[in-house]
């Protein structure tokens, strides 16, 4: 049978519940946490900081269907399939049991072409999920879409199998992006 | 002293494998393509240039060789003074048609002049000369200046070697991949990481200033347009709005910039101040806009949508109202990049399933495929428009690759054990 739903491969998750999540943020400061004076070339070298990675326990249980997060799509589909749909449904009922949890949905796409076409692919199929979310009652404000495009391929080679792994949308809860 | 090695000889180590003296991977440029006429030109060694620690005509034979326009003259190890009128009749006797002269003048300052003619040996007459001081370390900005110098004189273009590049490197383990923003001298040398990460860097943008870049970075799990000074190190959030922001381009003003995101729906055109303030929405269509890049009168933004089923360019007013579309051949163009003089457009074209360098004459609209090869991505013009830098694909690994507008002149540009991608050339520099 054919593999449909691959769990996201989650960071060591701590039990505390964080309050990351703010949406909309309009122009401020970056956090920088280290500089180095670049090899003599009038460039200053920035690290750019990570992630930070927490989340709740009852999410990454694998017994438990909210431990799976993706979304698979077909080529040039921004579909939710029918096979999905009991995940979708199962996320959606957890959003609306837990007002104050907020998703990040991250939308992938194949590696061909432009990426910033496949920045926008990725959306598509980001937003797809957004909107099956909250059709089935989850908020608006709860839901952030992104895309990461053609940047995190889960499968790194150049093969049918490989381009249909990385045509998903992934669904991060707080803490977890 | 100088060793016996003919200058020529050097030069072609020089141009061949570009050695780093860094620490960082260092790209190294490969010709694999030049001219079908050469201009042949003599740049023998300078007077007195052996009192330099590092010389200076070395750099500006592999400028001038790289570019695919000239063919180099060995004139052994004779140094020219620039003080004497140059035997020409010989110099033309070996087959060059120019011949640059120079010495070179310790200061009592610890600095050096550098003194510079270049000679038409078949008018017999001088094109023209300068003076230049220049501390030491100085020697390969300098051989820049100078290769500019003589490849304006004979081609009547600028040049572009005093220029600077930017790129992203992809190192390390797949689980943990190492993303690195660098910036590098136009040949590949003086490489330097302006940012690094641990997620993707993507797009990144020159303001006209040549000191401040944009580009896209995922380090907060999403897309988010910074505008990052280089000398400083300071970066600034322009755009982090719900949902993705990408795509930014400069407006030739250096003021605002085009960028795209999805606050309010799917991946749409706005404009907003470089500090990100003032964002407004350029356009509305029911498709994908992305890719903006300014017309260098600032009057046009081309662009790629999807509004008409397949990935086209189009071009809309920069103050917004109704867009045309400007590519009609086949079912996937994108990425238009137009060239600083503003008559042609660079842009990547599907053919047959492969995704190559194409260019249109922005007067006929008439397009020229420019590669062979099968995954380009992200053409930019050299500021002169002569050379187009590109990211594509040799042996499964992403390198960068140049080819002239022409098609004729072509390099490729790698680095060791790591995948280089999203080239940006630079500005002409001021």
């Amino acid at each position: 049978m054919k593999k449909v739903l691959v769990p996201v491969l989650l960071s060591t998750l701590l039990a505390a519940c964080s309050s990351t999540g703010t949406f909309d943020q309009p122009a401020g400061g970056a956090a920088v946490d280290e500089r180095s004076q670049g090899a003599g070339s009038g460039v200053a070298t920035v690290t750019a900081p990570s992630a930070s990675g927490s989340g709740i326990a009852a999410l990454t249980d694998p017994k438990n269907i909210l431990s799976k997060r993706s979304v698979m799509f077909d080529f040039d589909s921004y579909v939710i399939r029918d096979e999905a749909r009991p995940l979708v449904e199962a996320h959606a009922k957890f959003l609306v049991q837990n007002p104050t949890m907020k998703m990040l949905i991250q939308g992938n796409a194949d590696e061909r072409g432009s990426r910033e076409y496949n920045l926008a692919l990725g959306q598509k199929r980001a937003d797809a999920v957004r909107k099956a979310l909250t059709l089935l009652g989850a908020k608006e404000t709860q839901i952030e879409s992104v895309s990461l495009g053609e940047e995190k391929p889960r499968c790194a080679e150049a093969t049918e199998d490989c381009f249909a792994q990385n045509r998903r949308g992934d669904m991060l809860y707080s803490g977890e992006f | 002293m100088r060793k016996l090695l003919s200058a020529y000889r050097l030069l072609i180590a020089a141009a061949l494998t570009v050695v780093s003296a860094v620490a960082h991977a260092q790209l190294s440029i490969e010709i694999t393509g030049a001219g079908a006429s050469r201009f042949p030109v003599a740049i023998p060694v300078f007077e007195n240039e052996g009192t330099l620690p590092r010389g200076v005509t070395d750099v500006v034979r592999a400028d001038l060789e790289r570019s695919g326009l000239f063919s180099l003259v060995d004139m052994g190890l004779a140094a020219f003074p620039v003080t004497a009128a140059p035997d020409m009749a010989s110099v033309r006797g070996r087959g060059a048609d120019a011949v640059l002269t120079g010495s070179i003048y310790q200061q009592g300052d610890g600095r050096f002049e550098v003194r510079f003619r270049l000679f038409d040996t078949q008018k017999q007459t001088e094109l023209g000369g300068l003076s230049l001081r220049m501390a030491p370390a100085q020697n390969r900005a300098i051989g820049h200046k100078i290769a500019d110098f003589v490849y304006e004189k004979l081609t009547g273009q600028p040049g572009y070697f005093s220029t600077r590049i930017a790129y992203v490197v992809k190192s390390g383990p797949t689980a943990a991949p190492r993303y690195e923003l660098q910036i590098a001298d136009a040949d590949g040398m003086n490489a330097a990481a302006a940012l690094a990460s641990r997620e993707p860097i993507i797009s990144p943008a020159w303001a006209p200033d040549g000191q401040r870049l944009a580009y896209v970075s995922f380090e907060a799990k999403k897309p988010v347009v910074y505008v990052h000074t280089l000398a400083t190190g300071q970066r600034q959030v322009v755009a982090n709005f719900k949902g993705s922001n990408s795509a930014p381009a400069w407006a030739p003003d250096g003021q605002r910039l085009a960028v795209v995101l999805t606050k309010d729906g799917q991946s749409q055109l706005y404009v907003l101040n470089a500090d990100g303030s003032g964002v407004r929405r350029l356009a509305t269509s029911p498709g994908i806009d992305t890719e903006p890049a300014w017309s260098p009168d600032g009057e046009w933004i081309y662009f790629t949508s999807d509004r008409g089923g397949s990935p086209q360019i189009y071009r809309t007013s920069s103050s917004g109202g109704s867009a045309q579309r400007v590519s009609f051949e086949g079912s996937y163009n994108v990425t238009p990049r137009p060239s600083a003089d503003g008559t042609s457009l660079a842009f990547i074209t599907r053919n047959s399933g492969r995704f190559q360098v194409a260019i249109m004459d922005l007067a006929t609209r008439q397009t020229t495929i420019l590669t062979d090869s099968a995954r380009d991505e992200s053409p930019s013009f050299a500021p002169n428009g002569r050379m187009i830098l590109y990211a594509t694909d040799s042996g499964g690994r992403g390198v960068l690759a140049a080819v002239s507008s022409d098609g004729r002149v072509k390099q490729r540009l790698s680095v060791q054990a790591a995948d280089v991608r999203e080239p940006s050339w630079g500005p002409q520099s001021r």
